[in-house]
């Protein structure tokens, strides 16, 4: 070791050189372009320099504001929809599949992981078949046993899209949170299980009292995860109830009033720079969002050395 | 060692051979929304053109309608985009070609050919130039399936009354939905609805222009009066029309399961090869008998060229071909619904699309409301109308409150109105 200091060690250099470079060219340059962007606005085809002044349209001109908190409310909902419903389920799926005297749990494992790596355009064009009123087999499957008063056309109604659609994304990714949660648990030792029941603590009270504890971590990422893909979410939404995310705007969320505002609808120009500046704000409130998670809780769990 | 030197030899033939042939035609390519027509451009206009114009290539290079705008400018300013524009009508154009997309092509021979009515959807607001070749407009009104009205035995509605007359019969009726239209997709009720029956309330161009000038409001009678109309509609549409969708109307009507559909002329070719019932159409009713008829008849489809093209005179002679009347011909006739707009008169052979066209002798022709200078600002006046027609459908907003919502956003911006 001693013959090596101060030599450059270039090796380490050029080990890291691609994946930097890489990252560098398709993610840190764009984010920091798309932040300069919006700084400035087009005036008779020239680009000006103009501050805040997008930020200042986008949070205080009553037009863009509205909107703006509109999807920012629809997005939480959609947040809310996932952390209540796609975890719990997750972990609860995982630790039935981690029991051992489950048979075929191969197999169940497999067939909830599936939808996750169907594209979204099948998925939301699959659920927009299934509930629609005209062809699909919700309305003949409630019909079947007898409850068609509960059938809604659920896309179409604004009290009901978002939660609907939200259960769609949850349906569609529910397989994740499974997944790491049971890589979670399996990586629980018996030992302590054994131990565990030796003092008395058997089946379900083993599962709060040792197993949820531990994997409290685990959940923790998930939650992170989870609060990152929706506040970024535009895919499903777009591909169910296209670009002006009905029906008025129930839909609509950070993501597809990105899209409409940088990209155009119709003949709505698109404002490449109104854009970026939506854009920014996600990026602020996600960076917040991950900031507040990363010095508030994780801070705080505890990780237990087996 | 010696393979590679062949395989390289090989390699650097091939690209060689296709550079050559690459350099003695000129190829033109063609960015367009109309991916449904696709087939017609391959088989039967380009085939036409290069019959022609030998040394002139052409490739047809469709994109999704919904996409096709943001596609098409994305490309134009990445400098990758095709030699000949595809032009939405109005500000869509008039921005690429205020950006100097879009060349001007006022002092092309062919444009004589057209009326300054149909060049206006690619004109300067002053009309001073004209970027694109005025290709299409679309017709709006109501199709009907003929064997349902029989069997209900109602006639072809003239007036307002007789229209509701006609939908309370077939809903009596039962049998039939009585109009397909859903407002799960949102444009169809502001295109098919408030800008189809629009017109006969407005007085077509008249109030058109009386909007823009800033001499009438959106909350006066005449721009209420068709929200008013549509607030009947919900109740004799099918079930759930909430959720339905646009390719679920037209499911619904071409497999007969509905009586009326609130149609665009250019569902005609689609509708022709799935119904196997007989269509028929009528022009938006009037409110009283022996009124005049306004129609919509939107100029939709213009064709220009691509500032930056490598052959702008192989682009020329080919926007050249598309004014002149041969194009006309094989266009309206391969596409029935999608109406020449150039001053050369066209036999059409389809009946259908012969019944809407022959609206033009009887009403006033005028364009949808929204589409000229009124949806340049934010918030969008088309878009908010497309909102507002579905909330007066399904009954969530009043006429009267969807009026004074659309005359807000716009004055918000828009001087005249102010």
């Amino acid at each position: 070791m001693a013959n090596s200091k101060g030599k450059v060690r270039w090796h380490i250099a050029v080990f890291l050189a691609p994946a930097v470079l890489v990252y560098t060219a398709v993610m840190i340059y764009p984010l920091f372009n798309t932040l300069r962007l919006s700084l400035f606005t087009e005036i008779d085809q020239a680009r000006v320099w103009v501050g805040l002044d997008n930020f200042r349209t986008l949070f205080g001109n009553a037009i863009w504001s509205d909107q703006f908190w509109n999807a920012l409310g629809n997005n939480a909902w959609f947040f809310l929809i996932h952390m209540l419903v796609q975890n719990p389920i997750g972990v609860a799926l995982a630790a039935i599949l981690s029991s051992p005297k489950l048979r075929f749990s191969a197999f169940y494992r497999s067939a909830i992981f599936i939808p996750t790596i169907l594209s979204f355009v099948i998925v939301g064009f699959a659920w927009k078949l299934i509930l629609s009123p005209i062809w699909g087999i919700a309305p003949g499957m409630l019909d079947a046993i007898g409850l068609k008063f509960l059938y809604q056309p659920w896309l179409g109604k604004e009290e009901y899209a978002l939660t609907t659609l939200s259960l769609v994304s949850v349906w569609q990714y529910v397989g994740i949170p499974m997944m790491l949660i049971y890589a979670a648990l399996l990586s629980i030792p018996d030992e302590i299980l054994e131990a565990g029941e030796c003092d008395g603590i058997t089946s379900m009270s083993a599962f709060w009292k040792i197993k949820l504890p531990l994997i409290l971590p685990s959940i923790g990422i998930i939650s992170i995860l989870t609060f990152v893909a929706n506040f970024n979410a535009f895919d499903l939404i777009y591909a169910a109830q296209g670009a002006l995310a009905g029906p008025d705007f129930s839909t609509d969320i950070l993501g597809t009033f990105m899209y409409r505002t940088f990209f155009g609808f119709q003949l709505q120009l698109g404002d490449p720079h109104m854009g970026s500046a939506i854009a920014s704000a996600m990026f602020g409130i996600i960076l917040v969002g991950v900031c507040i998670y990363l010095f508030g809780i994780q801070r705080r769990l505890r990780s237990y050395q087996f | 060692m010696k393979t590679t030197t062949l395989k390289g030899a090989l390699l650097v033939t091939t690209l060689l051979g296709a550079t050559a042939a690459t350099a003695q035609d000129a190829e033109l390519i063609i960015e367009s929304w109309r991916n449904d027509d696709l087939a017609i451009w391959q088989d039967k206009i380009i085939p036409a053109f290069e019959a022609e114009n030998p040394g002139i290539k052409v490739k047809f290079t469709p994109s999704a309608p919904a996409e096709y705008n943001a596609v098409l400018n994305s490309k134009l300013d990445a400098g990758s985009a095709g030699d000949i524009i595809t032009c939405r009508p109005f500000d869509a154009s008039l921005a690429l070609y205020d950006a100097g997309h879009l060349a001007d092509l006022s002092d092309l021979d062919g444009m004589s050919n057209f009326s300054s009515v149909a060049k206006s959807g690619w004109s300067t607001d002053d009309g001073s130039a004209t970027f694109c070749v005025p290709m299409a407009s679309v017709i709006h009104g109501f199709i009907y399936n003929k064997d349902a009205f029989e069997e209900v035995g109602i006639d072809v509605p003239t007036t307002e009354a007789e229209f509701f007359a006609a939908l309370e019969a077939i809903k009596a009726d039962g049998n039939y939905i009585p109009m397909a239209m859903g407002t799960n997709d949102q444009w169809e009720a502001a295109t098919m609805g408030y800008n189809n029956i629009g017109p006969n309330y407005w007085k077509g161009e008249e109030g058109r222009n009386a909007l823009i000038a800033g001499d009438q409001k959106l909350t006066d009678e005449e721009w209420i009066a068709p929200f008013r109309q549509l607030a009947k509609w919900g109740d004799y549409l099918g079930d759930g029309f909430e959720a339905q969708t646009y390719p679920d109307s037209q499911n619904i009507f071409t497999l007969g399961r509905a009586a009326i559909y609130p149609a665009g002329s250019w569902e005609i070719s689609g509708f022709n090869g799935l119904a196997d019932f007989e269509m028929g159409a009528f022009n938006p009713p009037v409110a009283n008998a022996g009124d005049t008829c306004y129609i919509s008849d939107h100029t939709d489809i213009g064709i220009g060229m691509n500032a930056a093209s490598d052959n702008p005179e192989a682009a020329k002679t080919f926007l050249n071909w598309v004014a002149s009347s041969e194009f006309s011909n094989i266009f309206a006739n391969s596409l029935p619904g999608f109406f020449p707009l150039s001053n050369a008169s066209v036999a059409l052979e389809d009946p259908l699309a012969q019944e809407f066209i022959s609206w033009r002798s009887k009403c006033e022709s005028s364009i949808r409301s929204t589409y000229q200078i009124l949806s340049r600002g934010t918030p969008n006046l088309e878009n908010d109308t497309w909102n507002a027609s579905v909330a007066v459908i399904k009954g969530d907003e009043s006429p009267e409150d969807a009026g004074k919502r659309l005359q807000d956003g716009l004055a918000s911006w828009y001087a005249p109105q102010q």
